[in-house]
This record gives structure tokens, sequence and C-alpha cells, in this order.
């Protein structure tokens, strides 16, 4: 602070409270929402506070789900979200590690363009080649399948780069003392670079986290087999009624039950989590 | 450049396999077949291919609906970025006068990156639905008749909001980081000279905080452009008549829905195209400013 000025700070306090406050309020209403009944909605606005029906709701969709929409249980929904975001996650860290480690430590021709292969990724968000995408998923059998809702997504260019830049840093002096040790690349990649690296694959597991869990697009593709539905593509689903008002407290309840695990990640791992963010997209 | 490398030609190749064998089967393969693809006129079933040329170009060009989508992508990703973008730095600037209770309120700020765009959407458009939701009712007290179904300009309104949200935390967090990377010394010797506090942040701190402003535009114009798809998808779905068909969804509509094919293609490499450009733009001036 560079001088004292009160009537600039309480400015600053009012600011950030009416920025909370609006960050805040989709969320507040969601969750309102998600403990009414049903006929709560009836009389044509939402109440501002929560009802009685919390536990109820909430049990209703984990259990059961909304079968009208042809949706499955909220908890298997939840558990193919967690297999989809923990695959992506592990997924991309353990190739990009693997292939980072291959440029920064070889000599190797092609070096170069493997490199490029790797880069041109970047340019190829999965919403730009949808179409084919899906074709060349159909034509390896992967509809509706773990593999086909992981795989494709797994390949990283920002990943590989941040693990180049952490491994460019480690002194070539460790390099020299393994190998005189009479250490293999293997072993040197394993009791060296692995712990070295340890807090940025956490940190970048948090960020690959939410990103798997909020995969919608791709989910919502190639899944048509309702055990394979993930929770943030199937609230659309729900949302989705053809006739008739959707029901919105059962909507609601799962749309917090989707954004509860992602949610919780980032602010339990806030630290690792702007490590992360910061250091992968600069 | 590593001094000290280890000699084997195979293993690299070993190691890098995993990762080059899901790029070529699922980006540069797809990629390909979208440049392809975008030659032909195909029917639905993919069983009746001839070659176009340009000619699905030139049918997008003429067409009224995709210049249309072109002008709604371009007003969309503008607002999303200028409304995402001025309400982060107001509050990233609050926070940096805070001593004690920043952390406190990033934290109440941060959370929403983690919120899917497809939830944030489902969110926005029941605060906003018509019948029951709680906004239409305050506007109608002031003499306003919401309805997104209906008003194109609501339902643009609707998905600039849902998507900008979303956005505001992650560029808080980078404004907060430049803020706090300008030296204080600057800012106190600006003070010392007599200058308050707007000037001091129009003279001193925003031009410092240029190369990240540069960055998030960057970021922002990608975000809106290529991963709103989900808001759009979860709110309206594109209307009401194509109000807010951005060019992202209208290949998924096209390809998918309309079975048009070869147009599908042909957008999709336009997009590519804008990537691409995109791209290179942050790394040429964005990458250029940050030492490795």
């Amino acid at each position: 602070m560079i001088e004292n000025r009160p009537g600039l700070s309480f400015l600053a306090h009012l600011v950030l409270i009416a920025g909370v406050v609006i960050v805040a309020l989709p969320v507040w209403v969601a969750f309102v929402a998600s403990t009414r009944g049903a006929t709560d909605f009836m009389s044509g606005t939402i109440p501002m506070w929560p009802g009685p029906h919390l536990i109820e709701n909430y049990r209703t969709m984990l259990d059961t789900g909304l079968s009208t929409s042809g949706t499955p249980p909220v908890g298997l929904m939840m558990f193919n979200s967690l297999v989809m975001a923990l695959s992506i996650a592990i997924g991309k860290i353990a190739i990009s590690m693997l292939s980072a480690f291959a440029i920064v430590y070889f000599r190797f021709p092609f070096r170069g363009l493997a490199f490029w292969c790797i880069f041109i990724t970047l340019m190829l968000p999965v919403e730009v080649r949808i179409v084919p995408s899906f074709q060349v998923v159909a034509g390896l059998g992967l509809l509706n399948s773990y593999a086909g809702l992981s795989l494709p997504l797994i390949a990283s260019a920002t990943a590989t780069f941040l693990f180049r830049q952490v491994f460019m840093t480690i002194p070539d002096e460790l390099t020299e003392a393994a190998r005189i040790d009479g250490a293999g690349p293997m072993k040197f990649f394993r009791d060296i670079l692995l712990p070295l690296s340890r807090t940025n694959m956490a940190a970048l597991f948090v960020i690959l986290f939410i990103y798997g869990w909020n995969q919608y697009l791709w989910p919502l593709l190639i899944t048509t087999d309702a055990q394979y539905y993930t929770i943030v593509a199937g609230i659309k689903r729900m949302a989705d009624v053809v006739d008739g008002l959707p029901q919105w407290h059962l909507v609601m309840a799962t749309a917090i039950l989707a954004m509860l695990p992602p949610v919780a990640v980032v602010i339990g791992m806030q630290r690792l989590f702007v490590k992360g963010l910061v250091e992968t997209e600069k | 450049m590593k001094r000290t490398i280890f000699n084997n030609q195979l293993l690299p190749w070993l190691l890098l396999a995993p990762q080059l064998a899901i790029t070529f089967i699922f980006f540069i393969w797809p990629a390909g077949q979208a440049i392809r693809q975008s030659f032909l006129r195909e029917d639905a079933f993919g069983i009746n291919s001839s070659f176009v040329g340009l000619r699905n170009f030139h049918g997008l060009l003429d067409s009224a609906q995709y210049l249309n989508s072109m002008k709604v992508t371009v007003i969309f990703a503008v607002s999303v970025t200028v409304v995402s973008m001025g309400v982060a730095l107001l509050l990233a600037v609050a926070v940096d006068r805070m001593l004690r209770s920043s952390r406190v309120y990033t934290t109440l700020l941060v959370w929403p990156y983690a919120v899917a765009p497809a939830v944030a959407g489902i969110l926005w458009w029941f605060i906003f639905n018509p019948t029951v939701g709680i906004m239409p009712y305050i506007l109608d007290v002031i003499g306003y008749d919401w309805n997104h179904n209906r008003s194109k300009t609501d339902a643009m309104i609707l998905v600039v909001i849902a998507s900008a949200w979303k956005q505001i935390s992650y560029n808080f967090l980078f404004f907060v980081a430049g803020l706090q990377a300008i030296p204080a010394s600057l800012r106190e010797a600006a003070a010392i000279d007599g200058a308050g506090p707007v000037r001091r942040f129009f003279d001193i701190t925003f031009p410092l905080l240029s190369p990240t402003t540069f960055f998030l535009l960057v970021v922002n114009i990608v975000y809106a452009m290529f991963e709103t798809f989900a808001v759009i998808d979860s709110t309206t779905g594109g209307g009401p008549a194509q109000a807010t068909n951005i060019m992202v969804y209208k290949v998924y509509f096209d390809g998918f829905i309309g079975q048009n094919l070869g147009s599908s293609a042909a957008q999709s490499v336009i997009l590519m195209m804008i990537v691409i450009a995109l791209t290179v733009i942050q790394f040429r001036y964005v990458e250029k400013r940050v030492e490795y």
C-alpha cells in the first residue's frame, strides 16, 4: 500500500464484495432450488431461501436419477466422470513426461519434426475437427467406452512444453553424476526426474482433472449408451424436456453435484491450482 | 540445450510413441480428413462422394446463414472478452490494495473456473428462465419483458453473461499475478511526485500490465470462439432465429444434425485457420516477453 486512503480501501472492499455476490449468485439460486419440492415452482417465482427437501432430492438423484429423461442415476454418471477425468489427467501427465524426456535428453533424427507434431495439437481443438474425429473413434469401435471418452483427449502439447521447461532447469551435473554412477536413462528418469517434478505433476493434475471432468461435447457425441453418460453431458439431457417444464429442483441438484468435485479440488488445492494454471499457460 | 545426453537411438522413439500415436490417430488424421472432406460433396451416409473443388467454401461465403454466424461470433467473442476482462481487472485492482484479506477474496473469486461451461449455462438459463427465473421477475418490475426464447438480444445477453461469468476467475488470477509483478517502487515514486491513484493506474500500472492484457485478450478470444460450445448448447441451442449460432456450434449442427458433411468440413477448415492464426499471434508476441 502506497498511501493510506480509507475511502479507497472501503471502495475496494465494496467492489470485491459485489464481485463475490455476482460470482456466487447463480450457485446460491441453484442450491435453493435443489432444496425445494416440485410444487414450489408452480407459483411463478423461486424463493430465495432453502426449503426442507435437501436430503430427499439429493438422495433421489444419486440413487435413481431422473428416469423420465432416460439418464441413469447421478451416482453412476459421477463415477463415469471420475473415470474420465482421472484417465485424462494421469494419461496426459504420463505421455507428456515421457515425450518431454525424449526431447530433452536424447539427440535423434527427426527430433524437430516430432516436436512439431506435438506442437500442432495446440491448433486442433476437438471443436474444429468434430466430424472426422467422431468417424475415427467410431471406426476404431470406441463408441460407448471409457477408452473412447479419454484416449482422444489425452495428447497435450502444453503439458509436454511444461515438462520440457522443468527438465531444462535440472542441472547437467545431476545427469553427469547419475551417468558416472552407471544409471541408465530409465533409472535416471525414475530416480531423479520423477521426484524433482513432483509438484509440477500435482499442479498439472489439478488443472487436468478439472479439464477432464468438465468435458461436454465429446462425451455427448460418443456416448449413446446411458451406462457411459458423464454428469456434465447428462445434465443437459435432463433439462431437455420435450413437453412441459423441467423438474427444476432435481436438475439443479444435479448441477450442484456436477460442480462439487472440481470446485472442491480448486478450493482445496488453491496453491497448486494457481501454480499449475500460470505455469502451463505461460 | 543439455550438454549431457543419453546415447540411445531406439529409446527416444519408444518414449515418444504413445504421444505421437495419439496425435496421429486423433489429431492429424482427423484434421487431414476434414481438409479432404471440405473438397467433397458426400451424401449423408458417406457412400457417394464427388470432388467439388472449392465449391463448399464458395457456398459458405454465399450463405446468409454463414455470414450471420460469423457476425454473431464476432459480437459474442468481443462481448465476452470485454465483460470478463473488464470485471476481472476491476476485481484484481481492488484485491491488489488488500494486504490481509486478499487471500480470502481470491478464494471466494476463483472457484467458478472449476464450473463446467455446460453447468454455467444451465445455471444462468435457470436464473433467466421466463417462467420461473428470478431475473425476468426483477426485470419485469422495471418494465422489461425478458424472453430469450423469442428475443434475439435477450438470447445473446444470456450466452454472453454465462460465458463471461465463468471466465472472470481465470482473468482475475492472471491480472493479480501481473499486478504483483509490477515493482512497488515505480508506483511509490509516482505517488511521491503527487500522482493520484487514478493517474497512477492509467500512466503506470495499466501500461505495465499490457503483456498480461494482450495474453488474456488472445486466450479469451480463443475461449469465446471455441470453448463456449457447451454454453450455447445448454442454453439457446443457437436460437432464436440463428441469433446465437456461433461458428463452432454451426460446424456441429451442420455436420451432425444437418448431415451436410462437405459444408461442415469446410467450416472446420476455416476455424482451423483461425486457431492457427491466433496461436501464431500468441507465440510470436506473448512468448517473446516470457524469459525461460
